[in-house]
């Protein structure tokens, strides 16, 4: 407890308790009294670091002190790495807690009070979301951020572009009955690339399956993603699952699989190992809004806590699980309140701005990294896209919602509007790079789909390691069947 | 394996958890027997150069682990309570030898101890979790079956978690009542891509739990809770295997089949002594040892020459592992069958805890089932 609830020095004087929502009530002496005071986490925000915030107590009231670190590390210089220059003091209230008397509990004293107070379930205010750019492509005035060179953020602006192209053809091919089944990352373009690019190649990756663009980054090639989609001999999975299951073992990503959230304490485990190993990288888990719901959300962030697993579990907060929205997923403000319940410094950042994207995964992996603590960052944005090929979203929510988050809120849009300013890219490039990459996929598609199917052996390959007898057995056993009724199965498939 | 030695198997030095008292000289548990194997599995070396020592059940399997972490320095074993020794000690004094990092206590969450133990293994260690009990495993289910089994298969190869085993204290012990008792082999028994071992003594502990250990597959290891103490062999202190999917022709007969594992393993040989003084006939008893995948050759041996099987397991009859040998026999052995499948079997109830002595196979349930069937086949 006394690591999360410390602060900073400087701020110690700000944290005095805030009786809120409910007046004091008039009771007889004898009567208890209560108050509920405000969970001083919620009722934090660091502001966007403008002079304005500054001189106000609420940007001090940081929910950890990683946010003080940051913004001072800003302050001083941008080298140097995050969370090394945290002060902190032990959380005290001078008004109610009586330091004379304590509890020598496990895990450390807890001092005791007078006073019957429960903490909020709410604050009065909501974590506010840490962002770079404005809407217009602009920085906004006082935000501090790493400068991304030009190289970076040309590769970022065309790796959100391809991801996009790739997403409507994908889709358009399954329209067309040419595959199974398509997801789309649309609207998340910029928490995919943004954070591919923050990291190295050597940072392993356990997705959800809404982060494709993680792996174009590093090299999986449009080829790559179409043999998955199509289930041909080249792709790695041997088409045994559903289109979109990508994995790659060379790109340090781990195959998707459909269950919600079991990744996040597999993160902790192969985070573990990596520090066993005394790897300098870090895992990166995914989950969205509704995967936080599930047990292993709390398995695995309360284990990583635990363990002290250097793992940096991003939440992709897109607003919808399916048909469900978050107003029906949980009752507290998002999912970066919840890292601090669990020991884990957390940040909620605008998912639909790249730059604030690419600086927040920066400064969480060097803490991740350099600390061998996890970091929950949460990542507004908003799924544009239907869940997928086997979803209408028009039957649920307003069209109009849809819209607004596909134009106004538009991640490429925004940061094409940034590179562009900087006069790193061109209307005539970006013709050409739509019209070039439009045409490697319908070519990557094209030889998807001719390509043959994995010969019939890989059905019962890779359950073990060797093939036991009775999967021998009811192998030959389906070789006879095919014989007697050949018309009955695909010829596609080379048996 | 002469026939000496397969007769030299009896040899008292554990006894079933329900009878103790039962225990006699005439029981099978096989510390010679267990001798003979421990010579022909470690490198053949000759008896007399292989150094034993008296081991319980738990013993073996703590001799196990240490061999393990010692051998292989990407090993690490934790779940529950484990830094201290564990709820039964099988842990004991492994933390003061290997250090914090690689034994170690968890939170309290199955499904988060063995998605943190896949992921551990997915990243090259040697992951040997602890679930405390079976009966508390099942939070875990889904990590198990949906992920562990399906690791590889679903990455065609590109990433397995084979370097996972996970040890949980299993089967009736007394006085467990409903959630310190089950058997649940047969649940998982239904993800291929999981091996599923019970062992039956401390010198099969030793050798399948290192098999395990190595393996590539990921596996589940069900420890006999009551025999954690109760079950003795002398056997090799150093490092052996033996082999997963083989199961083990105890005494070998010609009237009928006797199918068992585990803890069950006991109470059978007790049977067949009766079968033999109260009938006069002759049981072969197979120790089935890996649930998952099987061995159906030595069962169908030994079938095709009996014609006659009772099948004898803990966990409740319907869907119990014995339907599926049951089913596997009668399809594969039609012709040698001169009588039905038998199962003897946990009734379809919770393991109720005042009812335990009446809820379980016993030898006397056995030996009544192989009654009828020569009454009536």
């Amino acid at each position: 407890m006394a690591i999360w609830l410390s602060r900073s020095k400087k701020i110690a004087h700000l944290l005095k308790p805030k009786i809120a929502y409910f007046p004091q009530p008039k009771i007889a002496p004898s009567e208890f009294s209560y108050k509920i005071y405000e969970n001083h986490v919620n009722s934090s925000s660091f502001g966007t670091l403008s002079g304005e915030n500054i001189r106000s107590p609420h940007v001090f009231l940081d929910n950890s002190a990683t946010m003080s670190a940051l913004n001072r590390q800003w302050r001083r210089t941008e080298s140097t790495r995050a969370g090394e220059q945290v002060e902190t003091v032990p959380y005290s209230d001078d008004n109610y807690e009586d330091e004379n008397q304590a509890l020598d509990f496990p895990g450390g004293r807890v001092s005791f009070t007078h006073e019957m107070k429960f903490i909020s379930e709410a604050a009065d205010k909501r974590i506010p979301c840490y962002r770079v750019l404005s809407d217009d492509g602009y920085p906004i005035a006082g935000s501090r951020f790493e400068q991304v060179d030009k190289e970076t953020a040309v590769k970022m602006y065309k790796s959100m572009v391809t991801l996009q192209i790739m997403d409507n053809i994908f889709y358009e091919a399954q329209r067309q009955g040419r595959i199974s089944f398509y997801l789309t990352s649309t609207g998340e373009e910029a928490i995919n690339i943004a954070t591919a690019a923050a990291l190295t190649s050597d940072d392993v990756i356990l997705p959800q399956y809404r982060e494709p663009g993680i792996l174009l980054w590093r090299g999986f090639t449009l080829q790559e993603f179409a043999n998955q989609c199509f289930g041909n001999s080249a792709d790695y999975g041997k088409g045994k699952q559903m289109p979109i299951h990508y994995g790659s073992n060379k790109h340090n990503f781990f195959t998707i699989s459909s269950p919600i959230a079991t990744q996040l304490p597999q993160a902790a485990g192969v985070a573990y190992s990596l520090k066993m190993d005394k790897k300098e990288a870090c895992v990166v888990a995914f989950t969205g809004d509704g995967g936080t719901s599930e047990g292993d959300f709390h398995a695995g962030l309360n284990f990583a806590a635990v363990m002290d697993a250097p793992v940096l579990f991003i939440c992709r907060n897109n607003g919808w699980a399916i048909s469900t929205p978050i107003s029906e997923q949980f009752r507290s403000d998002g999912v970066v309140v919840k890292g601090q319940a669990y020991g884990i410094r957390s940040i909620r950042v605008d998912g639909n701005d790249a730059l604030a994207v690419y600086n927040t995964i920066r400064a969480a992996r060097e803490m991740v990294i350099h600390e061998q603590k996890p970091v929950l960052v949460e990542a507004l944005s908003y799924r544009v896209g239907h869940h997928s090929t086997s979803d209408d979203s028009t039957k649920y929510r307003p069209v109009d919602e849809i819209e607004h988050w596909k134009t106004a809120r538009n991640p490429l849009a925004r940061f094409r509007k940034w590179v562009h300013k900087n006069g790193w890219w061109t209307d005539d490039e970006e013709s050409e790079l739509r019209g070039s990459i439009r045409k490697q996929l319908l070519n990557a598609i094209q030889v998807a789909e001719k390509m043959e199917k994995p010969v019939l052996a890989e059905m019962f390959s890779d359950v073990y390691d060797d093939l036991p007898s009775n999967l021998h057995e009811q192998e030959k056993s389906l070789r006879e069947t095919i014989k007697r009724h050949r018309q009955d199965y695909p010829t596609d498939v080379p048996v | 394996m002469t026939k000496a030695m397969r007769l030299g198997v009896l040899l008292t030095r554990a006894c079933s958890q329900t009878s103790r008292s039962q225990c006699n000289s005439q029981q099978i548990i096989s510390r010679s027997f267990s001798k003979t194997i421990a010579i022909s599995s470690a490198q053949n070396q000759p008896r007399d150069e292989v150094a034993h020592e008296e081991m319980t059940l738990l013993g073996s399997i703590n001799n196990a682990l240490d061999l393990a972490l010692a051998r292989d320095q990407t090993a690490i074993v934790f779940g529950e309570d484990v830094a201290f020794g564990g709820v039964f000690r099988c842990t004991k004094g492994l933390r003061d030898k290997y250090g914090k990092d690689r034994v170690f206590n968890t939170p309290l969450t199955e499904q988060g101890i063995v998605g943190f133990g896949i992921g551990a293994a997915c990243a090259g260690s040697t992951a040997i979790a602890e679930i405390q009990f079976a009966d508390y495993i099942l939070p875990a289910f889904d990590q198990i079956v949906n992920e562990a089994a399906k690791y590889r298969y679903r990455s065609g190869g590109e990433y397995d978690c084979g370097g996972l085993t996970i040890r949980a204290p299993c089967g009736l012990v007394g006085h467990g009542g409903l959630y310190h008792s089950q058997s649940n082999e047969a649940f998982f028994s239904h993800a291929s891509g999981l091996k599923i071992v019970v062992p039956r003594g401390p010198y099969q502990a030793k050798g399948l739990l290192l098999s395990c250990i190595r393996d590539q597959n990921p596996c589940l290891f069900f420890e006999p809770k009551a025999l954690y103490r109760h079950a003795k062999d002398n056997i090799p202190v150093g490092y052996y295997e033996l082999p997963l999917s083989k199961a083990e022709v105890l005494q070998t007969g010609t009237d009928i089949t006797i199918i068992a594992w585990g803890g069950q393993v006991h109470v059978a040989a007790e049977s067949i002594n009766m079968v033999r003084e109260k009938l006069g006939k002759s049981c072969e008893l197979i120790d089935l040892q890996t649930i998952l995948p099987w061995d159906e050759e030595t069962v169908f041996r030994s079938v095709n020459k009996t014609g006659r099987v009772v099948i004898a397991h803990e966990a409740p009859k319907t869907s119990g592992f014995g339907a599926e040998i049951a089913s596997a026999i009668q399809e594969n052995c039609l012709y040698h069958l001169k009588a039905p499948v038998k199962r003897v079997a946990g009734y379809d109830i919770p393991v109720p805890h005042v009812f335990e002595k009446f809820y379980g196979p016993t030898k006397w349930k056995i030996l009544d089932e192989v009654e009828r069937i020569f009454e009536e086949y």
